[in-house]
């Protein structure tokens, strides 16, 4: 019998990452994501099964503890909100140069600046493009429901290690509030300090004799050599880009027009869809799952069937300059966003699409 | 069958709880369930409320501007959603504390004096029993049963000892609405 809980996007996450054997959480409150900590520190991991779980300073100590334990090959996670994965961008930009495996999971809230609390997609830019300095990328998940809150996290985990990137999962205040029906997978086991010093050759477990010594820095002073790591680092993100773009469509078979959203926003448009298919427009939906790697194919394939596209976000306008790259202008793509915590119904999504697509 | 419910009130009345016992008890009967509340800067005494979608199918929207059934604990609550109910849907209010009652003639309408007869059972926190009772004798959309096993599951082992005095704050409420307007 498979084991289904009704919980908070917040609380599914954490529960995932108990289950997914995850060794450390570290992490700092913040709205709209508190329930992460106050979960964990209720259900108390470390007698479940040795995770350690920990309030950190700040953000800036949280990440920082995520880059020490990741370096030892552990498997380290934390969450924040908006102005709290801003503080942590230097760390996240260090994890990323030292090429280590994390999971961070960021709850948007609007901003700019401490902003709102309520729910935003303001944070696309941020994610997807690198929101440290240096050149690198994130793999980003779109969670859209409380079971992929939940589901991501192993898949998260997973794709970090194989990579050694670090993975952030793109949620925002409704995913992270709202609850849903979750269908709980099995507990996985922590890795011994023997199985990390096994499979991950480049992690720091102490140096043996006999053995090389194992290094993890993001410093480098000879331009030939960092050139030479950089272009490493963008084989990774090319090998990344083939192989890993998730995305999932919805009557996009005889579709004429398109809506494209990630997360909250393509659950509001799976409605606004509906309600335009029940008037006989034919609406198909795309949602990004990966928004790094984006999924630029599929678009392009869609461009050259639909009359438009309405991008749906959260925001002024972040992922419809993916949307535009991928479909070449061939056909209209047109932006509509809520900001500041407002959320458009279903019926605002239709209208918006009604009006500056099939009319205009 | 999908039933899209906005339950609105002050913080403390319950509102969010009520919501989370509907939640469950659907999930305790294999649907699909989605529970949004408003959330941030809400205490007890402001304002509260949550949309909660009980369906047979996958839930697209969790956030909605339409609701086949508004339940409404405040005057606030009241000018706020009175015109987010669907034609022909349903409003479901409790009395006290309203002095501008509901207006429209498209929607059936019914009233539940739940906070006077909390304070009759000397129990003012089983209002919102007293409310959920009224409402689900006007749409049965969950068994009794799996009210039972969603109280279960959402209260903690502490608090199961109250699980009868809400049953039968459940059945008062049953006994007690009253029709105001039916279309």
């Amino acid at each position: 019998m498979k084991e289904l809980r009704l919980m908070k996007g917040n609380e599914a996450f954490a529960e995932a990452a108990i289950r997914a054997g995850a060794d450390a959480y570290f992490g700092y409150p913040i709205t709209p994501q508190s329930e992460v900590m106050e979960y964990l520190m209720a259900e108390k991991p470390y007698e479940r099964t040795g995770m350690i779980v920990l309030q950190s300073e700040s953000e800036l100590g949280a990440i920082n503890m995520v880059y020490g334990a990741a370096a030892c090959g552990k498997r380290a996670l934390t969450s924040s909100s908006s102005p709290g994965i801003s503080l942590m961008q230097e760390g996240i930009s260090y994890i990323a140069g030292s090429e280590l495996p994390c999971l961070i999971m960021n709850v948007v809230r609007g901003g700019p600046g401490l902003g709102t609390i309520q729910p935003s997609q303001s944070d696309y830019f941020q994610a997807t493009k690198g929101g440290g300095h240096g050149d690198y990328r994130l793999i980003v998940l779109a969670p859209s429901s409380v079971q992929e809150m939940f589901d991501f996290v192993s898949l998260g985990f997973e794709l970090a290690f194989k990579y050694r990137n670090p993975v952030m999962m793109l949620s925002d205040g409704v995913i992270g509030q709202m609850m849903e029906k979750v269908e709980l997978s099995e507990q996985q086991g922590r890795l011994t300090n023997q199985q990390i010093d096994e499979l991950y050759p480049w992690a720091t477990t102490g140096k043996k004799p006999g053995k090389e010594r194992r290094i993890i820095t993001s410093l480098e002073l000879d331009p030939g050599r960092q050139e030479k790591h950089n272009l490493k680092l963008q084989e990774k993100y090319r090998k990344i880009e083939t192989t890993e773009v998730r995305y999932e469509t919805l009557h996009c078979d005889d579709a004429e027009y398109l809506l494209v959203a990630f997360g909250s926003s393509a659950r509001i448009c799976q409605k606004a869809m509906d309600l335009g298919r029940s008037k006989g427009i034919k609406i198909g939906l795309m949602r990004p799952i990966t928004l790094y790697p984006f999924p630029y194919s599929i678009i392009e394939q869609l461009s050259k069937q639909v009359k438009g596209i309405l991008v749906v976000e959260l925001n002024a306008g972040q992922m419809i300059e993916d949307v535009r790259l991928g479909s070449h202008d061939r056909i209209k793509v047109e932006h509509y966003g809520r900001f500041g915590g407002m959320i458009p119904s279903p019926v605002d999504v239709l209208y918006a699409m009604e009006k500056q697509i099939i009319g205009g | 069958m999908t039933e899209e419910i906005i339950i609105a009130g002050f913080g403390g009345q319950g509102v969010l709880s009520m919501g989370k016992i509907l939640a469950y008890s659907g999930l305790m009967q294999g649907q699909e369930v989605s529970w949004m509340p408003s959330y941030g800067p809400e205490m007890r005494g402001g304002t509260a409320n949550v949309t909660v979608i009980l369906s047979d199918e996958r839930i697209s929207s969790p956030v909605i501007s339409q609701f086949d059934t508004a339940i409404i604990l405040n005057q606030q609550s009241l000018d706020k959603f009175e015109n987010s109910v669907k034609p022909g849907g349903l409003l479901l209010y409790d009395p006290n504390g309203i002095s501008r009652h509901p207006q429209r003639k498209d929607i059936n309408i019914y009233k539940v004096e739940a906070t006077t007869e909390a304070a009759k059972m000397g129990a003012t926190k089983v209002f919102n029993m007293i409310v959920l009772g009224a409402y689900l004798k006007l749409k049965p959309i969950v068994k009794l049963e799996n009210i039972e096993k969603g109280l279960t599951e959402s209260l903690p082992a502490r608090h199961h000892k109250l699980i009868p005095l809400n049953l039968e704050a459940i059945k008062k409420g049953m006994e007690i609405v009253e029709i105001v307007h039916v279309v």
